[in-house]
């Protein structure tokens, strides 16, 4: 009686390992307000050759049902309530200038769709690469005569949010060749480069092991399309270079700052992983 | 004093007689248990929603008391069978005192 107790419960375990190996990739597809296509699944872009990644995967496939299910519909994405604030905050008139974003901008739907697939993208004027959140404070600065947002907190988020809603099911597209290629490739090196007494490198993680656990989650490729991201353990959006920080916090290393040339460069790199992916932000993730 | 609430609300325009509709409820709100300390090591006062009410033409649909252990932003889905055209009246109690009323119409053909 007892050997047969043994057994079967040696059959449960091998069992739920046998799921854990499947959890993977289950094919399913994202589907938003029963109509946005997310493209959730795309063929590697070619610069990731020699990476052994051929078929690039947004986070959402990562996650379980339940989450996946709160960004299938946008009353059950809490990010909404973000993205609510946000056209607040583009139609309120701030700073010594006497403009809101709508004053220069108008309609969001119109002025900012397809924006959010493009960045961080080569600003010429300013001899930079910029991202989203930079473009939006220079906006904020030099624009509007307000001051510039914290470069992770709420306010930016909101914006950011609202912003990406306007491109969800474009492609991202972000430009790495010409005056971005040096950004890019520091980034692609800071990406390679193991960091913390733990000495992981992000592709140690979202390249080497995507799909396996790390404690109780699933790793993702680290693609960045959902950003920002609400998260359901900070219940609230999180931006970009918020996780990045995070990450490399987690090898207990001494991490660069939020809105750094070092993150600004990995964010550009990172983005054109993503090349090909539907802009899905602003997501939800566990 | 709770920051940025915003209710958002979801009921179908129309309904034909009798139909078990689905309605989903969320208001923006910190719900702050008033178990947790600040930096000093004060206690933050508790501020929560402490009651949710949905009324259909003057008709109790649902009457909840919720208490601190429910998390940001409370989301609620319930459904209700609706005899006529009519207004839903959804309101929110903060425990500051504030009130958050909004409503719905439905037609039912």
């Amino acid at each position: 009686m007892r050997k047969v107790l043994q057994r079967t419960v040696a059959a449960m375990a091998l069992g739920s390992i046998a799921s854990i190996a499947m959890a993977q990739d289950d094919g399913a597809d994202l589907v938003i307000n029963g109509e946005i296509e997310i493209t959730v699944r795309a063929p590697a872009p070619a610069h990731m050759g020699d990476t052994g990644i051929d078929t690039i995967l947004s986070g959402w496939v990562f996650r379980s049902d339940e989450t996946r299910q709160l960004e299938m519909d946008d009353f059950d994405n809490p990010a909404f309530l973000a993205v609510d604030q946000g056209i607040e905050a583009w139609n309120t008139v701030e700073g010594t200038e006497g403009k809101s974003c709508a004053t220069c901008h108008g309609d969001v739907e119109e002025s900012m769709a397809g924006v959010r697939a493009v960045y961080p993208r080569w600003n010429e004027e300013a001899g930079e690469v910029r991202t989203l959140a930079g473009q939006i404070n220079d906006c904020r600065t030099n624009q509007m005569g307000a001051d510039a947002y914290a470069y992770d907190k709420s306010d930016m988020t909101a914006m950011e949010a609202l912003i990406s809603v306007q491109s969800r099911g474009m492609p991202v597209n972000v430009a790495i060749d010409g005056p971005a290629a040096d950004a890019w490739a520091q980034g692609q090196e800071l990406y390679y480069t193991r960091f913390g007494q733990l000495e992981l490198s992000c592709a140690n993680c979202h390249e080497e092991n995507y799909g396996n656990y790390i404690r109780a989650d699933h790793l993702s490729q680290g693609q960045i399309n959902g950003f920002p991201t609400y998260r359901l353990k900070n219940a609230g959006l999180v931006q970009t270079h918020n996780r990045f920080r995070g990450c490399i916090r987690d090898t207990r290393a001494e991490t660069f700052a939020v809105g750094s040339p070092e993150f600004v460069a990995l964010e550009l790199y990172v983005a054109s992983r993503g090349n090909g992916l539907s802009v899905e932000g602003p997501s939800v993730r566990p | 004093m709770a920051d940025n609430v915003t209710p958002r609300i979801r009921v179908p325009r129309e309904a034909a007689a009798g139909e078990v509709i689905e309605i989903k409820t969320l208001i923006s709100h910190q719900m702050e248990s008033g178990q947790r300390r600040d930096g000093d090591g004060n206690i933050i006062p508790r501020s929560i929603i402490n009651r949710f009410v949905c009324d259909f033409n003057g008709e109790t649909v649902i009457d909840v008391t919720l208490e601190p252990a429910i998390s940001t932003n409370p989301y609620f889905e319930f459904t209700a069978t609706v005899p006529e055209s009519g207004t839903f009246t959804f309101t929110w109690y903060d425990d500051d005192g504030s009130v958050y009323t909004d409503t719905k119409e439905i037609t039912v053909s």
